[in-house]
């Protein structure tokens, strides 16, 4: 399925938005909260860029597993660095290995769902420490109410690894044409609300 | 039709012929490095008048270099599929018309670009005559380093820019150079692997053809990382704030992570995936230089 010309507006909206986080909206952060952000925000932008030049064919890629496994983990990193303070090391051990296992899963074949249960865990803690802490953090008013906003990238960003994932399973619910058309819109609004929550929150 | 209308329709498609001549994309991407690099002096760079002599003497000069170019290679351009529908290897134009346009245009460029700046002018020259001369005329039919040649001249627009601002070459400029000079490679190697053929039936000695499909892929990832390296570094001397050299380290990783593929997987795709990056990558650089100065 090829581009249309809304995609690559979209992709490339999604681009300047994830550039425009790295360059300016982390800053005065702690030095791991900024690499963590910057790994997160980056590999966003580098893969909008790349799905803009080659098109959709790059999502066919058995590295999109580990690539679309760096955005959710970094970022949670980032947050439980910031927020979550006595469980810094912890965390960041769970995304040091966790990513590990990820790669180490996809590279060296197995036939049982190990590498599945790997990635399922490692998606859904983090996934979960993307939506639930930002949230919580903003009821509890630890941080401005819009910093919820993170939280709603967070799910955003967790339904796009979703259609991903049925997307390399070949089983999708969606077909394939409607997930392709949702991608870019979905990536674009994941950045924004990422964006906008850091700003104002 | 009238002789009116059908002279004013001639004059359309011969200007329409001569601004396809001066490869727009390309001598705007150039134009773009000059402006850029002048910027980056961070001299008060809302002089209207400077900037707008800098712009259309560079791009002059660039035009005029592109155009001669064309008429010099109009033989090798008739026998190569890419390139045969040029108004020059097509016959849209004439050769002598070609020539003395391609002179007026170098000539009026330079001679603004002496006038605004003795150094300035000087290095736009040089990047003249390292395109047409040393590049086209003397090596181009001879051996596949004349890319190397092709790569100084069109490092020139930024070292020029550069050298207006401050009135000076310093080693910001030649390192921005550098960069520039190592990501051409990037775009002049990726047309001769996926026009290897054309280039081979015009005789032009190229890369792949006297070093192999795998050298030149290395070349072509070695120079690319060499070339983000160098931009990085520019960006640190000329000051640039620390969350955009952020952004330049990781469109500069996408750059590194393109090349290795490119290296170790080889494919029509990923070449070309790495052809159109390495472009928007040294927009976004040039992009970044000039928004770090606003």
């Amino acid at each position: 399925m090829k581009l249309s010309p809304s995609d690559r507006v979209l992709l490339l909206l999604t681009g300047i938005l994830a550039g425009y986080q790295v360059a300016v909206g982390i800053d005065g952060f702690d030095t791991l909260p900024i690499i963590a952000y910057t790994v997160g925000f980056g590999v966003l932008l580098v893969a909008g860029l790349l799905i803009f030049i080659l098109g959709f064919d790059v999502l066919d890629s058995p590295l999109v597993v580990i690539v679309s496994t760096i955005i959710p983990l970094s970022l949670a990193t980032g947050l439980a660095w910031q927020y979550l303070a006595s469980y810094r090391t912890s965390y960041l051990v769970f995304a040091i290995v966790s990513f590990l296992a990820v790669i180490l899963t996809r590279a060296i074949p197995m036939r049982n769902k190990f590498p599945v249960f790997v990635l399922a865990v490692t998606h859904g803690v983090a996934g979960m420490t993307i939506f639930l802490l930002p949230i919580i953090l903003s009821i509890q008013g630890k941080t401005p109410p819009l910093f919820a906003l993170v939280g709603v990238g967070g799910a955003l960003i967790g339904v796009g690894g979703l259609l991903l994932s049925f997307l390399k399973t070949g089983k999708p619910i969606l077909s394939r044409e409607i997930i392709l058309k949702l991608f870019p819109a979905l990536l674009l609004l994941t950045t924004a609300f990422f964006v906008a929550g850091f700003k104002f929150g | 039709m009238s002789i009116a209308q059908s002279q004013i329709v001639n004059l359309k498609s011969k200007i329409g012929a001569y601004w396809a001549l001066t490869k727009p994309l390309q001598s705007g991407l150039l134009l773009a490095t000059g402006l850029a690099g002048y910027m980056s002096a961070r001299c008060p760079v809302l002089n209207i008048g400077t900037i707008l002599g800098l712009a259309i003497s560079l791009f002059l000069a660039i035009a005029g270099s592109t155009v001669l170019n064309m008429w010099w290679d109009r033989d090798i351009d008739a026998k190569m599929g890419r390139t045969q529908k040029r108004a020059t290897s097509s016959g849209l134009v004439s050769e002598n018309e070609v020539l003395r346009v391609g002179l007026l245009l170098s000539i009026i460029g330079v001679g603004w670009a002496v006038a605004m700046d003795a150094l300035y002018g000087l290095i736009v020259f040089a990047g003249l005559f390292f395109d047409v001369v040393v590049y086209s005329i003397w090596l181009k039919r001879r051996t596949a380093w004349s890319i190397v040649w092709g790569g100084v001249s069109g490092a020139m627009p930024i070292l020029a820019g550069r050298a207006l601002g401050l009135g000076f070459i310093d080693w910001i400029g030649i390192t921005l150079a550098f960069g520039v000079l190592l990501w051409i490679p990037t775009h002049t190697l990726t047309f001769s692997m996926k026009f290897a053929k054309d280039y081979e039936a015009a005789c032009v000695p190229t890369f792949p053809s006297a070093y192999g499909l795998t050298a030149t892929r290395i070349t072509i990832a070695v120079s690319s990382v060499l070339a983000a390296a160098a931009m990085v570094v520019a960006g640190y001397g000329i000051g640039m704030a620390w969350g955009f050299l952020r952004l330049l380290g990781v469109l500069s990783a996408g750059l590194l992570i393109l090349a290795l593929v490119m290296t170790f997987r080889p494919s029509e795709r990923v070449n070309f995936g790495l052809f159109k990056y390495a472009s928007i990558y040294m927009l976004a650089a040039m992009i970044l230089v000039v928004l770090e100065v606003m």
